[in-house]
């Protein structure tokens, strides 16, 4: 008993780790990156993938000990399916939000009346020649 | 254990941190709306980790409403700057 709850525990802060890695890594993506575009990438996947795992290494914890820490609490069953429920919420407002975050913005707000005639050096924004991942690998 | 969750707990907190300076900082409102749905969901997490460390089941029922909320917010804000 006592090592299944050792090896799960072991498994529970791996997991964990695992998410503090990928929610730091959408972060700082947020943080770094150049345009919305990119931001949205950073954000949408690798925030996602880190609650993902935080939750399961959650999850694991609340199977180990059956609720709390000190495994106090009721037991595990509805912790586990409020955490999944939680991830799935997140699945599904996060594929929302960057849908309607990433599409094709009007440039300003008060743009409407303006004709669509002016294209080229309009306010809009502005298209980076080169999209993402910097080659800087080996060069062939 | 309780100290892996104190230091998940802290990360999660400077990631929100993080984002709430990019939220003043963004050039414009979809930066900052971005920033504010890595707020709901880093602070999901925050709020989940938080829940089992302090043994407090409210916590998750939060964590559940602000990732709902968040998507709202989102909405709302799109498809008001997109109307007019």
């Amino acid at each position: 008993m006592t090592a299944v709850v050792a090896v799960a525990d072991v498994l529970a802060v791996l997991l964990l780790a695992a998410g503090c890695f990928f929610v730091v890594a959408g972060t700082l993506g947020l943080l770094r990156f150049a345009d919305l575009p990119t931001r949205l990438h950073g954000v949408a996947k690798a925030d996602n993938l880190g609650l993902g795992f935080i939750t399961a290494g959650l999850v694991v914890h609340a199977l180990a000990h059956g609720g709390g820490i000190a495994g106090g609490g009721g037991g595990a069953g509805g912790i586990v399916a409020k955490l999944v429920l939680v991830w799935l919420f997140a699945l599904l407002g996060t594929a929302a939000n960057s849908h309607l975050l990433a599409a094709p913005a009007r440039p300003e707000p008060g743009a409407e009346e303006k004709p669509e005639r002016e294209p080229g050096p309009g306010p809009g924004p502005e298209t980076t020649p080169e999209p993402e991942a910097p080659a800087t690998r080996e060069a062939p | 254990m309780e100290i892996a969750l104190h230091a998940v707990a802290t990360v999660l907190l400077l990631c929100v941190l993080a984002g709430l300076w990019r939220a003043a900082r963004g050039p414009s409102t979809r930066d900052r709306v971005t920033a504010f749905a890595l707020l709901g969901t880093t602070g999901a997490a925050l709020l989940v980790v938080l829940a089992t460390l302090t043994q407090t089941a409210a916590l998750r029922d939060a964590a559940l409403v602000l990732v709902a909320l968040a998507t709202v917010v989102v909405v709302v804000v799109t498809r008001g700057t997109a109307e007019r």
